[in-house]
């Protein structure tokens, strides 16, 4: 059971939350633009790494808001949290596309 | 004075250096690498081959699933893929000549809403057009072959039947990686562990061999075996996977007598429940939610099967949890494998498997070893591509095959 923080609440169990997988995933600029290949980029591919990973969760539990973190995947040790539209912290192989953080 | 300890039993495997070059390389030494090994070599006469393992032998998801073996899927690729698997273990005792108590106990699996029903009766007349047994069985009938279960009405989820599959059931794990590296060795197959793959050398779009611990080790073809690390090795071989790894927990009891006669998995409480021969109580359930290459979770996962399991099985209440532990499964989004060619030519890859990986095992090394030697699919796999994600051809398994992954 981790203890996360909530950027608006404090630490809270594991299970008040739920998970969102990878952040910063943008829907795309100019839909009607995208070729198969980008469209399946966006559907079903996401970074995986072993290591720092910058991913969504949302406190469905409590204040029922979303927010974003950089957590360990080999530890899972939370290095920052933090909320939409701020900067990402910490530096981690899927940052934020150009054009930001949504 | 101590009896003296009696010889240490023959070696069921060499652990040779690598060679400079092999004809085809496989990258991780679990079930699925062992399997691919095997049938490069008995079905292609490819014998100058390696198996890399990072670790030991078999010891991650191999040494960590429950065991089950199974072919009732509802799709006609899946059933395809999974009932050849169920087949080629049905021969693989004795053309192995292992006993790794392959054991067809049957698998039900229960239903308990109305919409479990619905979807159990469609995936057993879709079963049974494909060749696969399979029946749905009422209460009185899954009470008769499980008599531990509670199929009263005094529960939330009161069972209202089975999909039952006679032919399913479970094998002893690590019995069966040894036989399958016992016979790769007798034919000639390099099994070099304590070897971690760091890097992959091309030329142009060609893979030609790959950079370990150990040194650089040639090879004409190189094919991905690596489980919940396949997005780790495409990324060092430069190319995408739809892959996330998530860590996927299971526990055991102490051990009991003989009082489980069959498996008994259930999607809408959620827990799968068999007795090893030894007799602990194997348990598992769904993945933990967030990614991570940990191979542990957290224990409000295992409250909550165990809720699932007494409720089934009030006897289990005096029961206790003797170990639990993880592994990394490889999930996609359709739930189903990637048994595959990739962009990079003599580049293969097995991957996907998600929770389900060990049933697969004979049918993935089959139809992967296929792939690499023949450098095309073989008709079981040709739709377990990497490209489906692009075409839409998905295969979804999600909740349609009898366990949500």
């Amino acid at each position: 059971m981790m203890l996360i923080e909530c950027p608006w609440c404090g630490p809270r169990n594991e299970t008040e939350y739920g998970y969102g997988g990878q952040a910063h995933v943008a829907y795309p600029e100019d839909p009607s633009t995208l070729n198969d290949n980008e469209w399946a980029k966006f559907l079903f591919y996401r970074t995986n790494p072993k290591g720092l990973f910058a991913e969504r969760w949302v406190h469905s539990a409590g204040c029922r808001r979303w927010f974003n973190a950089v957590r360990d995947t080999v530890t899972y040790e939370f290095k920052a949290v933090y909320k939409p539209g701020e900067p990402q912290p910490i530096t981690t192989t899927n940052a934020p596309a150009q054009g930001g953080t949504k | 004075m101590a009896d003296i300890l009696p010889e240490h039993p023959d070696f069921l495997w060499r652990n040779p250096e690598p060679k400079s070059s092999y004809d085809a390389v496989i990258v991780g030494g679990g079930g699925h690498g062992l399997a691919t090994a095997y049938y490069l070599a008995k079905n292609h006469g490819m014998t100058n081959i390696a198996v890399l393992e990072r670790g030991w032998l078999a010891g991650g998801n191999m040494a960590r699933n429950t065991t089950i073996i199974r072919s009732n899927y509802l799709w006609d690729e899946s059933a395809g893929m999974y009932e050849k698997s169920l087949k080629l273990w049905e021969q693989l005792p004795e053309e192995l000549e292992y006993d790794f108590l392959f054991s067809q106990r049957g698998v039900m699996n229960l239903a308990h809403t109305l919409g479990d029903v619905r979807e159990s009766m469609r995936r057993v007349g879709a079963n049974q057009l494909n060749g696969v047994d399979a029946e749905w069985i009422s209460p009185e009938q899954v009470k008769e072959l499980c008599p531990i279960i509670n199929i009263e009405d005094n529960i939330r989820y009161p069972v209202m039947g089975a999909t039952y599959q006679p032919r399913a059931g479970i094998a002893k794990h690590d019995h069966v990686a040894w036989a399958f590296a016992r016979k790769c060795d007798e034919m000639g197959v390099d099994i070099i562990q304590n070897c971690e793959v760091t890097g992959f050398i091309k030329d142009g779009n060609r893979v030609t061999g790959v950079k370990t611990n150990r040194g650089t080790i040639n090879a004409g073809k190189v094919a991905l075996c690596g489980a919940g690390h396949s997005s780790v090795l495409a990324e060092q071989a430069g190319f995408d996977l739809p892959i996330q790894s998530h860590p996927l927990q299971a526990l055991v009891s102490e051990l009991h007598e003989p009082v489980h006669p069959t498996v008994v998995m259930s999607n809408h409480v959620h827990v799968y429940v068999s007795q090893a021969h030894k007799g602990e109580l194997v348990m598992g359930a769904g993945i933990d939610t967030y990614n991570g290459y940990g191979q542990r979770g957290a224990f409000h996962v295992i409250e909550e099967q165990m809720a699932a399991a007494v409720e089934l099985f009030p006897i289990f209440g005096r029961a206790h949890v003797l170990r639990t532990w993880g592994g990394i499964v490889d999930t996609t989004m359709d739930a189903s494998p990637i048994v595959s060619k990739t962009s990079i030519d003599q580049l293969y890859v097995n991957c996907g498997w998600g929770t389900g990986g060990f049933k697969g095992t004979p049918g993935a090394g089959f139809t992967f070893a296929h792939t690499i030697a023949n450098d095309e699919p073989h008709e079981l796999n040709a739709a377990f591509n990497i490209e489906r994600f692009e075409t839409g051809h998905l295969i979804d398994e999600h909740g349609a095959a009898a366990v949500a992954h």
